[in-house]
């Protein structure tokens, strides 16, 4: 059973054998409005923990995605180059942005549980 | 992804209760509490008005009312302001014109309309304090200035706007583009521009502060008519070409560095008679140092504004002044402005976005057709 953990910045990262699935939370792609194109990591890279590793550029603004962990990227989704509302439709499930091999699980530790980020979502107003 | 809150020193248009309940999203804008969007979202409100008809707030624009005083000609006086031919205005006729500074720099750009008796203004809501002063300084003497700030203004834009308002009042099926009328819609005297702001069909309409809403409900009640906010009303402009007061033309710009010799009148070229008009009438003989040009950036990265514009090899020749997606376009496109040498169409540029060039290239304006109705 996968555990879904979430950054301030709000992405979310699901964790499946040590390989994580990263995208952005409902409330971001709320905020981000029409979502038009995303640059995503290439496979291979090695990424850590709060660098900016994939731009997701909505009709509004740009906006950088923060690694929420440390490891290497092992798939990225090619779906969004032709299907950039995908992060709208289904931001956490069609809509995600790439997986990574984590290299510090413990980092997972520093993350919100469900429970937190949406009383975390609440605080914002 | 900050979030502004929208403070209690803002004004509020005569449709803020509507944007409100119509479940708009609120943002700060020119000193106005304004819609960025409605919940349809950017996308569909901007494909909706090519498609159909929206129907955008534009209240916080400033209309300013101008009347020649006995013995005076306002026409004539406001040329000494503007390179626009106004004397040339017929009654009913609108032109597009900029108020310039000294430099051959634009103060604002604006719209003038004649009715015969008055000379109607529309002016850009972050600087109408200023073109009001600054219209005051130089023609108090021969002009009645009056600000109209708190009427309506509506714009109705898109191929079903004039069945739509066609319906309330039948004679603005018969406006050309570029002429305005005063209509009564709805029991409530209104002043009617064919003109707008998205390249598209459509009309202004100016209306009694206290009309505003009855009359945006009235043409909200037609299925083929959607609200739409600044968000979409900024991608639209951008695919006519059009240019954004303080982005795309500012003090620093000249009308002929903005590609606007087209609104500069065929006499005034050569004789002037508006502020910084030797600049101006050099500029067009010589050709200005740079230009404001289209740019279609390759692939999918958008360049916003302030994106550095080099060419290939990567020497900088400007910069981005507008940039984003264009729904209609299905596409990324900007404008901005570069070095006179490297404008032409068909240039090969580079974009630098990111620390990285994304080829873009130098291509005619507007991005998308326009489409307004010259009868």
């Amino acid at each position: 059973m996968a555990k879904v953990k979430y950054t301030e910045e709000h992405e979310w990262i699901s964790v499946d054998n040590g390989v994580g699935t990263v995208g952005i939370t409902d409330y971001a792609q709320e905020q981000l409005g029409d979502v038009v194109f995303v640059e995503v990591p290439e496979v291979g890279r090695t990424i850590a923990r709060g660098e900016a590793v994939a731009v997701v550029e909505s009709v509004k603004a740009a906006s950088d995605i923060y690694a929420p962990v440390s490891g290497e990227v092992v798939e990225a989704n090619g779906t969004l180059a032709d299907a950039p509302g995908n992060v709208n439709l289904e931001p956490m499930g069609n809509g995600w942005f790439f997986k990574v091999r984590l290299s510090n699980p413990g980092e997972l530790d520093g993350l919100m549980d469900e429970a937190r980020y949406e009383a975390f979502v609440k605080s914002l107003g | 992804m900050g979030e502004t809150t929208a403070s209690a020193s803002l004004k509020r248009t005569p449709l803020h209760g509507l944007h409100v309940a119509l479940g708009g999203k609120i943002v700060p804008f020119a000193g106005y509490e304004m819609p960025v969007q409605f919940p349809a979202g950017i996308l569909n409100e901007h494909l909706h008005t090519r498609r159909a008809a929206g129907l955008f707030d534009v209240s916080h624009m400033g209309q300013i009312r101008l009347t020649a005083k006995p013995g005076r000609n306002a026409a004539a006086a406001l040329e000494r302001l503007v390179p626009g031919d106004i004397t040339g205005l017929k009654p009913g006729q609108m032109r597009y014109t900029q108020f310039t500074n000294a430099q051959g720099g634009i103060l604002d750009d604006l719209m003038v309309t004649s009715t015969g008796d008055h000379l109607l203004l529309v002016v850009n809501a972050a600087c109408k304090e200023a073109d009001l002063a600054h219209i005051r300084e130089h023609l108090s003497q021969d002009l009645e200035i009056e600000p109209m700030f708190a009427r309506g203004l509506m714009a109705l834009q898109g191929p079903a706007a004039a069945d739509v308002l066609g319906q309330h009042a039948a004679r603005v099926r018969g406006m050309a583009f570029m002429t305005g009328s005063f209509v009564m819609i709805d029991d409530a005297e209104c002043y009617v521009t064919r003109s707008g702001y998205t390249g598209c069909d459509g009309y202004e309409i100016s209306t009694p502060a206290d009309a505003c809403e009855r009359i945006a409900k009235l043409l909200l009640a037609d299925e083929r008519v959607k609200p739409v906010g600044l968000g979409a009303r900024d991608s639209l402009r951008l695919e006519a070409g059009l240019c954004l007061y303080g982005h795309d033309i500012d003090t620093t710009t000249t009308p002929v560095e903005a590609g606007l010799v087209w609104s500069i009148g065929k006499e005034r070229r050569t004789k002037g008679g508006f502020p910084g008009d030797h600049i101006i009438i050099r500029q067009i003989a010589d050709g200005p140092p740079r230009r404001r040009v289209g740019l279609r950036p390759e692939g999918r990265t958008i360049a916003r504004e302030g994106t550095d514009i080099a060419t290939p090899d990567g020497a900088v020749i400007g910069k981005v002044t507008s940039g984003g997606f264009g729904p209609s376009l299905n596409g990324p496109l900007a404008m901005g402005y570069v070095d006179r040498n490297h404008a032409a169409t068909g240039t090969k540029l580079a974009l630098m976005v990111r620390g990285k060039p994304v080829p873009a290239e130098v291509v005619p304006m507007p991005f998308v057709k326009h489409t307004y109705w010259r009868g």
